[in-house]
C-alpha cells in the first residue's frame, strides 16, 4: 500500500464547488444560509423602514410607565399605579398558575383514562374512548367558551345567597359558594401569624408557608431514607422491616405540629355588599380555562399513556404473573416503569402545548400574559412590536425551562445502559 | 465571480422588494385607485355601527363613512366596513388595513401623539357612565363599593374606571371583556353588577334589551369622552379631507342645508357661506384635491349632522339620546365648525 492521496489531489478550481462531491454539500449549505440571512435582514429592514415612516421608534421605555389599569387576579400586590412591567409580571404569574394547575390535573386524568381505556370492562373502556375522541377532535377554544358559558348561564349570581329566603345555599359545610362570577372558597387563617419574609419589590412570603414547604420536603426525604434503609435490611437478611407507620409519621406529624402551632383554620367567605369577601374568589375564567385545558390535554395524554403501556411486550406481564405478582403490582412494578420511557418524551410536548394554549385565556377574560402585556398594555401604549416581541421571548423562555426540567426527569427514567 | 453576481442580484432584489413593501403614496390616491373606502367601525353597537337584518351596515358612525366615500369616490355605497374591537382598532388603522377609523374612539393626548393617530374632530361629545339593574337599588356610582364591573378591555374607560375607584377610595373587581356583545351577555347573566362604557354606548346597549325599563344608567358621568373619526398621522391631505367632510356635515345643519332642500339651495341660495360649501362659487374642493361638489355629495349621502343624529340615535329612535352637548353652538351645544372660506 502506498499513500497516493496527497499527490493525486488536483489543484482547487471554482467549478469544484458545484461538481466535486466533497465541496458540493458545503456550497449548498452556505448558499441556503446566506438566503435565510438575507430573508431575515429583509424582514427586519422592512419593519424598521415602516416604523420610521410612521414616526415610531423601537424602545422598551413604556414598560416603566404607569399602567393605569386594574387586573382582577393578582398573585403579587398590584395596583393601577404600578408600571406596565409589573402588570406584565402579574400576567406571567397568572399564565404559570393556570399552566401548572393544568399540567398536574391533565397528567392525573390522562393516566387514569389511558389505563382505563385498556380495561377489560367493555363499557368502561368504550366510555373512555368516547371521551378521548370528543375532546381530542374539537378545538380547544370551543371547549373553553362552552365551559365558561355553562358557568355564567347556569350558576346563580351572588345575590341568590342573600337574605332569609335565599334561593341558594353554600356547600361543603357552608364553606364554598358557587356563583356565575367565581367560586368563593375559604382562605387559611392563622391565630399565631409568624410574619412574612420580604423579598423586596413588595413580594412577600409568609414564614408559615416556608415552614410547611420545609416540613413537607424534609418529611419526603426522611421517608426515602427509611425506605432505603429497609431495602438494605432486606438485602442483608431477607426480611423487610415494617415501615409504613414510620413513613406516615415523618410525612404527617411535622405538618400537624405546624398546623397546631400556627393555629391554622379555614376562614369561610361571607356575602358582604355585592360580592363574597373574606375568602378567596377563584374566577370562573380561571376555572373554565383550567378545566378546558385539563380535559383537552388529558385526552392526548391518555393516548400517550395507552401507547406507552401497549409498547411493553406482553411477555413482561406474563412473566410477572408467573412470579405470582398481582395485577396492580404488575402495573406499578413492571409495566409502568418501562412504559414511562415511551411516555415521557411526548408528554413534554403536551406540557408545552398546554402552556402555550393557556394564551386563549383572553376569551374568558382571564388576565394572563396575553391579556396584560399583549392586551391592555399593548393597546394603551401602542407598542405593538415591542409587546409582541417581548411576549414571544417570554413564552419561548418558559417553554425552554419546562422542557429542560422534563428532560432531566426523562434522563432519570430512561433505559440505563451499563 | 458567478456567485458574487448572483448575490448582488439577490441583494438588489431585496432592496427593491423592501422599498416596495413600505407604504407609499397618499391615502387619497390609494382609495381612488381601489374604488372603495376601508372604514374601521365597531363590531356591533346598535345606532352607531351595526349590520341590519339584511347585512347592510347602518348607524351614526357608518353614516360618516358613507359621507366620506360619497365625497371622495362619488358613491356612498363604495365602503368596505371593517369591524374592529377595542383592542384591534388602532393597529388596524396604523397598519393601513383601514383608511379611516370611525368607531366611538376617544380623542386623547397620547393617542393623538404617541400612537401616531390624527383625530379629525369630534362627532359625539360623550362621557363614561354606569348601567345597573333597577332592582339592585343602587342610585349612584358612589354606592358601587365592592361591585363586579364589566369593562371593555383596551379602552379609555378601563383607565377611567381604575382612576375613579382609586380617587373615591373604593374597590371593585373588573371583568375584562372583548366586545360590547360579550359585555351585554355577561351583564344580562348577572355575572357583573354594573356595565360601564360611554353613556351613548350604554343607551344603545340598553335599547337592544328585551326589558330596557328594568335597567338604569347612573347619573354620574365620570369622564370626558370626545369621540371622533381618526386617520393615520402624517398624511395631512387625507386628514384634511376627513376633517372637512365632518365639518361639512355639521356646517350644513348650522346653515339649514338638508338632504331634501340641497338641490334647491344649489340653485337659489344667496348665502355666500352656503354657496361656498355647496361649491356653486369658489373652488374649495380643489384645495383638498377633490372636485367642487364633494360636500354636496357628502350631505346628500345621509343628510346633515342633525339628520344623521335623528335617524340613528336621536330621541325618535329606540336609543333615544338627547342632543345635549351635541347640539349646534347656536342651540347651546358644543358643535362649532370653523368657517368655510
Amino acid at each position: 500500500m502506498t499513500d497516493v492521496s496527497a499527490s493525486a489531489s488536483p489543484p482547487f478550481r471554482l467549478s469544484m464547488l458545484i461538481n466535486d462531491r466533497r465541496y458540493r454539500s458545503l456550497t449548498f449549505q452556505v448558499i441556503v444560509f446566506i438566503l435565510v440571512m438575507l430573508g431575515l435582514w429583509w424582514l427586519i429592514d422592512n419593519t424598521l423602514r415602516n416604523l420610521a415612516l410612521m414616526g415610531k421608534s423601537f424602545d422598551f421605555g413604556f414598560l416603566f410607565q404607569r399602567a393605569g389599569y386594574d387586573i382582577p387576579q393578582t398573585p403579587i400586590p398590584y395596583t393601577s399605579d404600578d408600571t406596565h412591567l409589573r402588570a406584565s409580571v402579574v400576567g406571567l404569574l397568572n399564565t404559570l398558575i393556570v399552566s401548572v394547575l393544568g399540567c398536574i390535573a391533565a397528567t392525573v386524568l390522562g393516566i387514569l383514562v389511558g389505563v382505563a381505556r385498556l380495561s377489560r370492562n367493555w363499557l368502561f373502556a368504550r366510555l373512555m374512548t368516547v371521551y378521548v375522541e370528543i375532546f381530542r377532535n374539537m378545538p380547544l377554544l370551543l371547549w373553553i367558551l362552552i365551559i365558561y358559558a355553562i358557568f355564567t348561564e347556569i350558576l346563580p349570581p351572588p345575590n341568590a345567597y342573600r337574605g332569609e329566603n335565599a334561593t341558594m345555599s353554600m356547600i361543603l359545610f357552608d364553606n364554598v359558594a358557587l356563583t356565575n362570577r367565581y367560586t368563593a372558597i375559604p382562605t387559611l387563617g392563622m391565630t399565631n401569624d409568624p410574619g412574612s419574609l420580604d423579598l423586596g419589590a413588595r413580594i412577600t412570603f409568609n414564614w408559615a408557608t416556608i415552614a410547611f414547604v420545609v416540613a413537607l420536603v424534609g418529611g419526603w426525604m426522611l421517608r426515602r431514607m427509611i425506605r432505603d434503609h429497609a431495602q438494605r435490611v432486606q438485602d442483608r437478611t431477607g426480611d423487610r422491616p415494617v415501615t409504613w407507620w414510620k413513613s406516615l409519621a415523618v410525612m404527617v406529624l411535622p405538618s400537624l405540629f405546624l398546623i397546631w402551632y400556627f393555629g391554622l383554620h379555614l376562614e369561610p367567605p361571607s356575602l358582604q355588599g355585592f360580592n363574597f369577601t373574606g375568602g378567596l374568589n377563584v374566577s370562573n375564567g380561571l376555572v373554565a380555562l383550567w378545566l378546558a385545558l385539563t380535559l383537552y390535554t388529558a385526552a392526548f395524554i391518555a393516548e400517550i399513556v395507552r401507547a406507552g403501556i401497549l409498547a411493553v411486550s406482553r411477555g413482561q406481564s406474563e412473566a410477572a404473573f408467573a412470579l405470582g405478582l398481582r395485577p396492580n403490582r404488575t402495573m406499578s412494578l413492571v409495566i409502568l416503569p418501562q412504559a414511562l420511557r415511551v411516555i415521557v418524551p411526548p408528554l413534554i410536548s403536551q406540557y408545552l402545548n398546554l402552556t402555550k394554549n393557556s394564551s386563549l385565556a383572553i376569551a374568558v377574560g382571564y388576565m394572563d400574559l396575553r391579556g396584560t402585556l399583549g392586551g391592555t398594555t399593548l393597546n394603551q401604549t401602542g407598542r405593538e412590536l415591542e409587546a409582541i416581541v417581548l411576549m414571544m421571548l417570554t413564552y419561548l423562555a418558559v417553554s425552554l425551562i419546562i422542557s429542560a426540567g422534563m428532560n432531566v426527569f426523562n434522563a432519570s427514567v430512561k433505559l440505563k445502559e451499563r | 465571480m458567478k456567485k458574487s453576481v448572483f448575490l448582488g442580484t439577490v441583494a438588489a432584489a431585496t432592496l427593491l422588494a423592501g422599498a416596495g413593501f413600505a407604504q407609499e403614496g397618499s391615502t387619497l390616491a390609494q382609495v381612488k385607485e381601489r374604488g372603495e373606502l376601508n372604514c374601521g367601525v365597531n363590531t356591533g353597537l346598535v345606532g352607531f355601527a351595526a349590520p341590519d337584518a339584511n347585512g347592510n351596515w347602518t348607524g351614526f358612525d357608518v353614516a360618516y363613512c358613507r359621507a366620506l366615500a360619497a365625497a371622495v369616490l362619488g358613491d356612498p355605497s363604495k365602503v368596505k366596513f371593517v369591524p374592529t374591537t377595542g383592542q384591534t382598532r388602532f393597529t388596524a388603522l396604523s397598519s393601513g388595513e383601514v383608511d379611516v377609523l370611525a368607531r366611538n374612539s376617544t380623542w386623547t393626548y397620547s393617542r393623538d401623539t404617541d400612537l401616531k393617530l390624527d383625530f379629525v374632530g369630534v362627532n359625539y361629545y360623550d362621557g363614561q357612565g354606569f348601567m345597573v339593574r333597577r332592582d339592585l337599588g343602587v342610585t349612584s356610582a358612589k354606592e358601587l363599593e365592592g361591585a363586579t364591573i364589566c369593562i371593555q378591555t383596551g379602552t379609555t374607560t378601563e383607565l377611567n374606571l381604575a382612576d375613579y375607584f382609586r380617587a373615591n377610595n373604593m374597590t371593585y373587581t373588573p371583568v375584562n371583556i372583548d366586545s360590547n356583545a360579550e359585555g351585554e351577555q355577561q351583564y344580562m347573566a348577572g355575572a357583573c353588577d354594573a356595565y360601564t362604557t360611554d353613556a351613548s354606548g350604554l343607551a344603545a346597549t340598553r335599547a337592544a334589551f328585551a326589558d330596557p325599563e328594568n335597567h338604569i344608567i347612573l347619573p354620574e358621568i365620570i369622564s370626558k369622552e370626545p369621540l371622533g373619526p381618526a386617520v393615520r398621522h402624517g398624511d395631512n391631505n387625507w386628514g384634511d379631507i376627513a376633517r372637512w367632510t365632518l365639518n361639512a356635515l355639521i356646517a350644513a345643519e348650522e346653515y339649514g342645508v338638508t338632504s331634501r332642500n340641497i338641490e334647491e339651495l344649489v340653485r337659489s341660495s344667496t348665502n355666500p357661506e352656503v354657496q361656498r360649501l355647496l361649491g356653486t362659487t369658489d373652488e374649495l374642493g380643489a384645495m383638498i384635491g377633490l372636485d367642487a361638489e364633494w360636500a354636496r355629495r357628502a350631505i346628500l349621502a345621509n343628510g346633515n349632522y342633525g339628520e344623521i343624529f335623528a335617524a340613528n340615535i336621536g330621541e325618535q329612535t329606540p336609543i333615544g339620546l338627547a342632543r345635549g352637548l351635541n347640539a349646534q353652538w347656536t342651540q347651546g351645544g358644543l358643535l362649532y365648525t370653523p368657517p368655510f372660506r
